[in-house]
């Protein structure tokens, strides 16, 4: 999205303003902000670019290492959408839901400050497309039970969980053709 | 015709049910945000490609129902006049973002307006469900059943570790935004609200006025919402934003009680003056308004006034929206004319209750 008052730099901060009781949503550039005066709205403004580039300079100073090759990484492109890391840094916004996948080893830092640490998605799972991954968090919780039960020496219950874990994968096999690599 | 039902009705239909705790909690809401997993999000993808998805919507999804959701009706943003996309920003049927971005967008909403779905917002779906009073879980229940109803046409982009994929990173995980409004007037006027917001944020939740600017809130209407949306279950958000909302009510209601005790007179004369002000002007702004609302509304809620009913305040701060004044007016209005026809809708539909 691009600045509604440059029309020249995206748009980094986010909020909403309230004229004679009508809303409207503001979409600036940092610079724009500044100039116009919406900074004054302080708290309601949001800006992704600067935890993202906070998050460079926190990088940088305490990796050296990393920062040689952070401008490769910033070069990195999506196959799918063709948004590159840059791009992504400088608007804030994913482009596919490849991004996710491209972008994945530098995504942790930013959502660990996004989402107070957080960086696995607990919760739904859609029932339709994501019934493998329900049976596959299934199957892991058995498999973890099992090897539970061998190291506390519960032989018995440990065949009878092992045979479920058969079972399950047998089923797996028949019903999804190659689709369930675990 | 539904649109033209969203258009003239101020009160959606399900806000006429009273729901719990309503004299404090005006609304409960759930919203999901979902992609398709093979598209481009909106900020980049084709106009091609969102066309399909406004088409898929049309065919898939216009004049259908889903359980107590019936009669949904699609409409293109780019089929509506900028008045009638206003009014629905107002009713909160649809975000300001969609009704000034979204020519390739759309809504799908409810004869009841309790369900709306936003198409080609800043992700392909965003549905929010809207109940009356203070509701979450029931909300969160059927948020959940109309999303694995949509989700038996729609591939959802969706990661084993990342959860629901959105555009922004701030709503990826769950893509939930559990909220609910609030009339807090007597921790307002007592500025114990100022004092609690930190705490909340603390929380991991926003607080924030539905009108007014920055932490004002004009007509002491609050929004609470959750912030966090990867790592932690729906439910344990709606949890959380339970039982901070059930302190509130608490905290509200007991301000509310020492006000009366310590300052009955005083409370009870702004409030009639208020109504009185409400009763006569003849240009008002919408933020005299708004004051003027939540007093009455308080009036109401305590016992001063009894002939006045209590969707007043959640009714006239939508009639009295720029939008909806205009729409009445069936013209452009400057805002010194608006805030004369304010003045004079007010005093008509307050004649309505004696
Ligand atoms: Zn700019
Ligand atoms: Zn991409």
């Amino acid at each position: 999205m691009e600045c509604q008052e440059c029309h020249e730099r995206p748009a980094t901060l986010h909020f909403t303003k309230v004229v004679n009781g009508s809303k409207t949503e503001i979409h600036v550039c940092e610079h724009c902000a500044k100039e116009k005066g919406y900074v004054s709205y302080g708290e309601e403004a949001y800006s992704l670019h600067d935890l993202l580039s906070g998050l460079f300079n926190f990088d940088t100073s305490l990796n050296e290492q990393k920062s040689k090759n952070l401008s490769d990484e910033q070069g990195l492109k999506c196959p799918k959408c063709g948004m590159t890391y840059k791009e992504f840094t400088q608007v804030g916004k994913f482009g596919c839901a490849s991004c996710y996948h491209t972008f994945s080893d530098r995504l942790n830092p930013i959502f660990r400050r996004v989402h107070s640490g957080n960086i696995v998605h607990e919760g739904k799972i859609p029932k339709r497309i994501g019934s493998n991954i329900y049976q596959k968090k299934l199957l892991n919780g058995y498999k973890e039970k099992l090897q539970q039960l061998i190291q506390s020496e519960e032989f018995e219950q440990a065949a009878q969980v092992r045979d479920q874990i058969k079972e399950m994968e047998k089923e797996k096999g028949t019903n999804h053709d190659g689709e369930g690599e675990v | 015709m539904s649109l033209q039902q969203f258009m003239n009705e101020a009160i959606s239909p399900w806000m006429k049910d009273e729901g719990p705790d309503s004299d404090i909690v005006m609304s409960s809401r759930i919203r999901l945000a979902r992609n398709f997993d093979q598209t481009p999000f909106p900020i980049i993808a084709e106009n091609e490609d969102l066309e399909k998805i406004l088409d898929f919507f049309n065919q898939e999804y216009h004049q259908q129902s889903f359980k107590n959701y019936h009669d949904l009706e699609f409409v293109r943003m780019s089929d509506l006049k900028p008045i009638e996309k206003r009014v629905l920003v107002e009713k909160h049927l649809i975000s300001p973002h969609l009704a000034e971005n979204g020519k390739l967008g759309g809504a799908l909403i409810s004869k009841s307006e309790q369900v709306s779905v936003m198409v080609n917002e800043e992700d392909h779906i965003r549905f929010q469900l809207y109940f009356p009073g203070f509701q979450l879980e029931e909300a969160l229940a059927q948020a959940f059943d109309f999303d694995d109803w949509l989700e038996e046409k729609i591939n959802y982009a969706f990661d084993e570790t990342r959860g629901y994929l959105t555009s922004c990173p701030t709503n990826v995980g769950t893509g939930m935004r559990a909220s609910v409004m609030m009339h807090l007037p007597a921790l307002a006027l007592t500025q114990k609200i100022s004092r609690m917001i930190p705490a909340i944020n603390q929380l991991g939740l926003v607080v924030r006025g539905i009108y007014g600017e920055g932490s004002e809130a004009l007509g002491n209407i609050f929004q609470i919402s959750n912030q966090i949306t990867l790592g932690r279950s729906e439910r344990d958000i709606v949890e959380d934003l339970r039982s901070v909302v059930n302190k509130l009510v608490e905290q509200e209601r007991k301000a509310r009680q020492l006000l009366i005790e310590q300052s009955e007179l005083q409370l009870e004369d702004r409030i009639f003056r208020s109504y009185g002000v409400l009763e006569h002007s003849r240009i008002i702004e919408s933020k005299e308004t708004a004051i003027c609302l939540s007093d009455v509304r308080l009036g109401i809620d305590v016992g001063f006034i009894s002939n006045v009913s209590k969707t007043i305040l959640n009714e006239l701060l939508v009639v009295t929206q720029p939008g909806f004044l205009q729409h009445y007016a069936k013209k452009t209005l400057s805002p010194q004319d608006r805030d004369i026809l304010r003045a004079s809708l007010i005093r008509e539909r307050l004649k309505l209750e004696k």
